[in-house]
């Protein structure tokens, strides 16, 4: 009996996914390049390091932060007393976007997704009793990147650390802001000078410190696929890496320290797939398009976040599963860092309760399942290999359509990433509104009764509070200092000079994000996005 | 005698940049005949109303997944009432708590459409209002 009546035609792993036929086996993977690359081997397919988690486990590294800088504080320490072993900063959109907190266009944002940091006073309590020598710290900033970096790197100063032993990253990176995220400020050529000025700051300054984490996360939620995540941000990558070695900067003098950052999706095998796969293709596009022999330069380190687009309204208790899932996968796959979602984050930011469970999802995986005791795992499953080999040929399939273009800046600024995002964000919306693609709790398996959950909510009088803290230390500093130093930011912005010194100025002088924002939107104008729909 | 084609105005008031649902629903409205105005994003309710009035607007949709739709969907709706008498049909989506449906509603939405909510639910809704 070989035949069987199957559920569908056709498998695919997510929609618009790659279709998946009922086995695999060793013939499957003839007609590609074999790859038989141990870890810590060219081109590092099945990871970077040799001993991958028996030597050092993922860093466990929750996005955190809302309301006052007073609550985030609190919350960091809570997060460190439950076991996290990394910072992660989530802004609130003013700070993001270079708003004060008492702008007109901040009003009802303050506190929300993020926490408020109007000022280095601010940074300052925000690590109140964190000596930030001794930790690592993740910031999720992109516009105001170089403002918010100069603020971190003053800060920890002032704690008495030196800048070339601080440990962490910044996300820094504008082109996915174009395609998907958009929190950009100005436009892509000030925004790529920025970009490139942070990164050198950093290859000199500070040689623990990712100068960027170029992201796919935001394009896969944007409705990506895996191939798609994957291809886009490589090319993203290459972008960035010409542009610094157009800067004069020698590859390997930055390389080692550019970092990635990932989704990680329900379709467990394709996530690893796609892992193993960009690990791949970003050491052969170092090695033969930017002539690096440096296996550091060569190396993929990236974070990993589960997708919060998977998480539904609906069962809440049945996003616990999915973000297991998708952990598992980022382990399997090999991150260096990964935060996992909390299950009411359909509907608010995680409660200390929910953010509880999410760490406890890392350590039981860490420290029950296994999988961290040996590396690459699932290395040598006919299926993965095959699924890795597709996704490397797609990744290179559309890297060579962007290169048609002219590059990803160019393939961005005529759209073409962002169609290609939205289309296959339309057809999975057609396709889950046609129950072909199955959300459990969603539109199968429904309920009319939804469990009450405690949710987190923003104190109102937030915003108040801000505005006021911000409010007094205009009228304390010394804001003869302040205008002077913000000309001055205006010059640099002019000249062809690196803006990290004088941000570093500018944030010890008290001046604010919304000013020196001001200051360089007063230079560099602002970017109004072309409608792509 | 063709049916004049239902005008939706959408955008995204405030600082939220998440646009996968509000770039899905134009498409999606579209495919169902109507006529959309997409705005993009980092708009003002000022800017919205303006556009509502300039493109006659049969339905104004507004998206935001910060938190901060209380400070400006309200105000959307006053901003377009004071500038016409036309009866313009106000949609919201985004992460909206389950708390600020009825505020909302006592505001001027007449649905509120969250995560998970099937294009043709929105469509439904809309041509059922015009009938």
């Amino acid at each position: 009996m070989t035949e069987q009546k199957e559920r569908k035609p056709v498998f695919k792993t997510t929609v618009d996914g790659i279709e998946v036929k009922s086995v695999y086996a060793h013939a499957d993977l003839a007609g590609f390049e074999p790859d038989t690359s141990l870890p810590a081997e060219f081109p590092f397919t099945r990871n970077i390091m040799p001993a991958g988690y028996r030597s050092r486990l993922w860093t466990m590294r929750q996005y955190a932060g809302f309301a006052t800088v007073e609550e985030t504080n609190k919350r960091y320490k809570y997060l460190y007393q439950q076991g996290q072993t990394g910072f992660s900063v989530a802004f609130h959109l003013p700070t993001q976007t270079g708003y004060d907190s008492d702008h007109p266009l901040a009003s009802g944002e303050v506190g929300r997704v993020g926490v408020a940091i109007d000022s280095l006073q601010d940074m300052e309590e925000l690590w109140e009793g964190i000596p930030l020598a001794e930790v690592s710290t993740s910031m999720t900033i992109n516009a105001t990147a170089p403002v918010i970096t100069a603020m971190y790197v003053a800060a920890a100063e002032k704690q008495g650390a030196k800048r070339a032993e601080l440990n962490g990253t910044v996300q820094n990176d504008l082109l996915k802001e174009y395609i998907a995220r958009n929190t950009y400020i100005f436009g892509p050529e000030p925004s790529m000078r920025l970009t490139t000025d942070l990164c050198s700051f950093c290859a000199k300054e500070m040689p623990k410190w990712n100068s960027i984490s170029i992201s796919g996360y935001h394009m896969r939620e944007a409705g990506a696929t895996a191939i798609q995540e994957a291809a886009f941000t490589l090319a993203n990558g290459i972008a960035y890496v010409q542009a610094m070695i157009d800067r004069g900067m020698p590859v390997d003098s930055f390389a080692p320290r550019f970092s990635f950052f990932f989704a990680s999706y329900n379709n467990l095998i394709e996530e690893v797939a796609k892992f193993r796969a960009a690990r791949r293709a970003w050491a052969k596009i170092m090695k033969d398009r930017f002539g690096t022999q440096n296996a550091r330069s060569q190396s993929l380190r990236y974070h990993v976040q589960t997708d919060g687009f998977t998480l539904t309204e609906q069962q809440p208790l049945n996003n616990i599963v999915r973000v297991t899932i998708q952990a598992l996968a980022a382990v399997l796959g090999g991150c260096q860092s990964l935060h996992t979602c909390s299950y009411d984050e359909a509907l608010a930011i995680p409660s200390e309760e929910s953010v509880q469970l999410s760490l406890r999802t890392q350590q039981i995986i860490a420290h029950e399942s296994g999988v961290a005791d040996l590396v690459d795992p699932l290395g040598g499953s006919y299926y993965l290999e095959w699924l890795t080999n597709k996704i490397e040929e797609g990744i290179f399939d559309y890297i060579a359509k962007i290169d048609e273009i002219g590059g990803a800046p160019q393939a961005i600024q005529k759209g073409y990433i962002q169609r290609e995002i939205r289309g296959a964000a339309y057809n999975y919306q057609k396709a889950v509104d046609a129950g072909e693609h199955v959300v459990v709790g969603l539109n199968k398996f429904t309920t009319e009764e939804e469990p009450e959950l405690e949710l987190f909510e923003l104190d109102e009088a937030v915003e108040k509070k801000q505005v006021a803290r911000l409010q007094k230390l205009r009228s304390e500093r010394d804001n003869e200092k302040v205008k002077k130093v913000l000309d001055e930011v205006r010059n640099v912005a002019k000249s062809d000079e690196n803006i990290m010194p004088v941000l570093i100025e500018a944030v010890n002088a008290y001046a604010t994000v919304g000013e020196i924002s001001d200051a360089m939107r007063d230079v560099f104008g602002e970017y109004r996005e072309p409608v792509v729909v | 005698m063709p049916t004049k084609k239902i005008r939706v105005v959408i955008g995204k008031p405030g600082l939220d940049g998440h646009d996968r649902g509000a770039n899905v629903i134009a498409q999606g409205l579209r495919d169902a005949g109507m006529e959309v105005i997409y705005l993009g994003l980092r708009i003002t309710p000022e800017q919205i109303a303006e556009a509502a009035i300039q493109e006659d607007a049969d339905v104004v949709g507004l998206s935001c997944l910060s938190g901060a739709h209380m400070s400006l969907f309200p105000k959307t709706v006053s901003l377009v009432r004071g500038k016409t008498d036309k009866d313009v049909l106000f949609i919201g989506g985004g992460i909206i708590p389950r708390k600020d449906v009825s505020k909302l509603q006592e505001a001027g939405f007449a649905g509120t459409f969250g995560p998970g909510t099937p294009i043709a639910e929105i469509a439904d809704f809309i041509k059922k209002k015009f009938e």
